[in-house]
């Protein structure tokens, strides 16, 4: 039997149940508007600010000169010219650091995935986590020293190229050894048990069937080094013209966000070339998750 | 014992065989058997007993893990298998899984041709789409894929992956088909079709079956290996087996007693 008190005090323990657990759910919702609010207002103030200066001049022509920016700002038009050296060297630079750190991490990654448990893939696997935690800056210093000083001889697209390589390195690495790894091994026997080598059941199985793992791997680790601004400025320097050159200096979208800041006539520019390489990040971020979301 | 250890002119003639996961632990313990050609030859015994370890060593499948350490010898048609290249004898022997797995990126049709496609070796359009009939209606999944042959093995039910995965195992012709439960993720239908289906086979191919289904053994096979902790305690034919078993351990796995 059970007593009244007894009653009481369960139904008292649920309602402090309850009032827990609406707190907890009060607390859930109010850390989570607390981590997407900022989002939100970055892209909004971005919008606002840098809608009006995008154009088709914006993608096809360079920055003005201080002057010119500050006689449109006083007569209250459009700062002309655009920011298509910084567009063109991202490009050039981003293409280059991939062509460099695909085909690295991805065959690291494949060694990793086939010798989960050799020396060396815990070595490799260990170093690949530190040098994602390794301060871009410092990055840009190893590839100053390396490329800017006995490579190229100064400044150059292919310095800054290597200092983003290093860096979307450990990231495509982990992301094929995972993929690789949530690939079922009845797939990979089945393969081989048709008698097919190795190095096709990798090529023409393995590598299709986790393909879209992969290239979300390689989205996200684009994603992450557009952006990069402190490396580069030890590296690729910065260019006025348009340069596709890689041994020569080269500008970016985010070194010239860099220098607009740094000159007060051209702060529109500023909001106009954040919300386009805004733009490219969320483009390739959503698209990997799209991506990632189709191979369920 | 006096089990049939050898039999005239044997497709697979099995010689004391170990295979051993950890160092002086044997899943598979001195197993010897001849395998007869034309035939279906059932693998039973308990979960546990080595059956999967058993069938995985006819096809070298063990080499691609570098722990497992496999002893003795097996002759295929007469030669050691372990003497050829492993390519070699894995086409030359189909091997079908207990959970059906197609090819997830391919497509029905190249499911079926993925044992030529895979490997490079290039064949006639008519060739081909030859093949791809045959082994499909040799699995009896033709009638209910042909309309759609370009759409993904993995769209199809359970049953039918599992006959596109013996259909994938067939098209490249080998002699021995080795099935690893090929019915035990399946229901009563799909598993009569296979059923059927293995039974139509052996006239051109030699079938080595695991399976924990007895009444299943004693409905298709012709032999019968029964194992136990590794070893091989009893083989010979299904219906002497099932009617008089020789080992008190057999007589007790098929009357129920465990397993
Ligand atoms: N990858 C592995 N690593 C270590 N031990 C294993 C491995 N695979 C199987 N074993 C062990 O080897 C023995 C035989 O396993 P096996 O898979 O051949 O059994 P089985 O007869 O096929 O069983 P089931 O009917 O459950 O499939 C078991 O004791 C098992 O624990
Ligand atoms: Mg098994």
């Amino acid at each position: 039997m059970m007593s009244n008190s007894d009653n009481k005090s369960i139904q008292s323990q649920v309602s402090r149940r309850k009032r827990k657990d609406q707190f907890y759910h009060g607390l859930m919702i109010g850390l989570s508007v607390i981590t997407i609010l900022p989002v939100i207002l970055i892209i909004f103030k971005l919008v606002v600010e840098g809608i009006g200066q995008i154009s088709l001049e914006f993608l096809v022509q360079t920055p003005p000169d201080s002057f010119e920016a500050m006689s449109a700002t006083a007569a209250g038009e459009r700062i002309p010219g655009g920011i298509a050296n910084g567009i063109t060297g991202t490009l050039l630079m981003v293409s280059v650091a991939s062509a460099m750190a695909i085909p690295v991490g991805i065959l690291t990654g494949i060694y990793l995935y086939e010798n989960p448990k050799k020396f060396l893939a815990g070595l490799t696997r260990n170093v690949s986590d530190i040098l994602q935690g390794v301060p871009s800056i410092v990055l840009g210093l190893i590839a100053y020293l390396w490329v800017v000083k006995h490579i190229t001889n100064g400044f150059s697209a292919l310095a800054g190229s290597v200092s983003l390589a290093i860096m979307m390195l450990p990231m495509i690495v982990r992301s094929t050894e995972e993929t690789l790894k949530m690939i079922p091994v009845s797939i990979k026997e089945a393969a081989l048990a048709l008698g097919v080598p190795y190095y096709k059941v990798l090529l023409r199985v393995l590598i299709p069937t986790g393909f879209s793992g992969l290239l979300t791997g390689i989205l996200l680790g684009i994603s992450r080094i557009l952006g990069e601004t402190a490396p580069l400025l030890l590296t690729a320097l910065g260019s006025s013209r348009i340069n596709l050159d890689i041994t020569e200096p080269v500008s970016a979208i985010p070194l010239l966000i860099w220098e607009f800041y740094n000159d007060p006539n051209m702060v529109d520019l500023i909001w106009s070339s954040s919300l386009l390489l805004m733009a490219l990040v969320l483009f390739l971020n959503v698209t990997s998750k799209q991506i990632a979301k189709r191979k369920k | 014992m006096d089990n049939i250890k050898t039999i005239k002119d044997p497709v697979l003639s099995i010689k004391n065989l170990f295979v051993s996961y950890d160092k002086g632990k044997y899943a598979v313990n001195d197993v010897s058997a001849d395998i007869k050609r034309n035939s279906v030859t059932a693998i039973m015994g308990p979960s546990g007993c080595g059956k999967s370890t058993l069938l995985r060593a006819v096809n070298r499948m063990h080499e691609l893990y570098e722990t497992i350490e496999t002893k003795g010898s097996i002759d295929l048609n007469g030669k050691d298998i372990f003497k050829m290249p492993a390519i070699q004898l894995r086409r030359m022997t189909g091997m079908v899984f207990q959970r059906p797995n197609p090819f997830p990126t391919m497509s029905i049709y190249d499911n079926v041709i993925a044992g030529y496609k895979l490997n490079g070796i290039h064949l006639k359009r008519s060739k081909r789409d030859e093949i791809v009939e045959r082994s499909l209606r040799d699995v009896t999944l033709w009638d209910e894929v042909k309309d759609g042959l370009y759409k993904k093995g993995t769209f199809l039910s359970g049953g039918q992956q599992q006959r596109l995965c013996i259909a994938r195992a067939l098209a490249f012709g080998p002699e021995v088909i080795l099935l690893d439960e090929p019915t035990s993720a399946l229901d009563p239908v799909a598993t009569s079709k296979i059923e059927d289906l293995m039974v139509s086979l052996k006239e051109n191919y030699t079938i080595l079956m695991v399976t924990h289904n007895m009444s299943q053994a004693a409905r298709i096979s012709d032999y019968s290996m029964f194992m136990y902790l590794g070893e091989l305690v009893e083989y010979g034919k299904t219906k002497d087996m099932f009617t008089r078993p020789k080992d008190r351990r057999t007589e007790e796995y098929l009357t129920g007693k465990f397993g």
